[in-house]
């Protein structure tokens, strides 16, 4: 059982790390920007488990893990903001949201 | 030798239909107008990513992803596209167009980069990989880690999610004070 090696699985973690990045540089609904956002760091997730398989070292795993920590912590402060804005009635787009001004 | 070929087909065949529904889902994800359907499409890339989690022999990590993801944090996305309300925005009208050119450039030079480092990579160290152990990525392995080498990341990883969790409800309060504060008035 080899199957395919360690590179084709870097060149998805990398298409899926610049699809996302192209999601947060176009897309002005601050929602699709945090997904596009989860896609960036799931790239790298993917990254470092090929990296913790192809160097047979458990350090990537634990990695990816406090990385999907973060992106829920990331989640949750990205979603509340946008409730808080949503409560004021402040249009959900990034190009107008511009002043931290309550 | 012929089980050993089959077997290599097979998992040929599952990375393949894992990988090309992992980038289909993450391009849906970008180009959906309505954040409904991207946020579905981001359960479908979460899920094909887990299947290649376990193709690289890690289980807990795409058990983790699966429940972590899948299950808490697209639920929260979810009800909040439904708090906010149906809002349909297409990627590509409306705003500056340099901006969405410059955009796709970026995103562009990014995307060779990678595929030419890892290209001038791939022939050499990246082709042969260790043969890995039985144990490695179960739950026990990651557990003896975590609490052995890694116990700060452990507990700090911790601490961010309570710092976390008391920031949401924070934003989520604030906000409501003040509207009670306002509406008297």
């Amino acid at each position: 059982m080899t199957g395919p090696s360690t590179a084709w699985y870097l060149s998805v973690a990398g298409f899926l790390f610049g699809v996302g990045a192209l999601g947060v540089l176009i897309r002005r609904n601050p929602l699709i920007v945090l997904l596009s956002l989860e896609i960036m760091l799931n790239g790298a997730n993917l990254a470092l488990i090929a990296f913790a398989r192809h160097l047979h070292n458990g350090d990537g795993q634990i990695f990816a893990l406090a990385v999907m920590a973060v992106a829920a912590s990331e989640v949750v402060v990205g979603l509340g903001l946008i409730v808080a804005l949503n409560r004021k009635h402040v249009p959900l787009d990034v190009d107008r949201l511009n002043s931290l001004r309550g | 030798m012929i089980v050993a070929s089959v077997g290599n087909v097979l998992v040929w065949a599952v990375w393949v239909g894992a990988a090309f529904a992992c980038l289909g889902s993450a391009v849906a994800v970008v180009s959906f107008t309505n954040p409904f359907y991207s946020a579905l499409a981001l359960i479908g890339n979460l899920g094909s990513l887990a299947v290649l989690y376990l193709l690289q022999s890690s289980e807990f990590v795409a058990a983790a992803q699966v429940m972590v993801y899948a299950g808490a944090v697209m639920v929260m996305f979810l009800f909040v596209i439904a708090y906010v309300g149906p809002r349909t925005e297409s990627p590509w009208t409306g705003g500056p167009s340099w901006q969405a050119i410059g955009a796709v450039l970026a995103a562009g030079a990014l995307l060779v980069e990678i595929v030419v480092v890892i290209g001038l990579k791939a022939g050499g160290e990246l082709a042969h990989s260790h043969h890995v152990g039985g144990t490695f990525g179960t739950p026990s392995y990651i557990g003896r880690l975590f609490l052995t080498d890694h116990l700060l990341a452990f507990e700090i990883t911790s601490i961010v999610l309570l710092v976390a969790a008391i920031g949401g409800v924070i934003l989520g309060a604030h906000s409501r004070t003040t509207a009670d504060e306002v509406s008297p008035l």
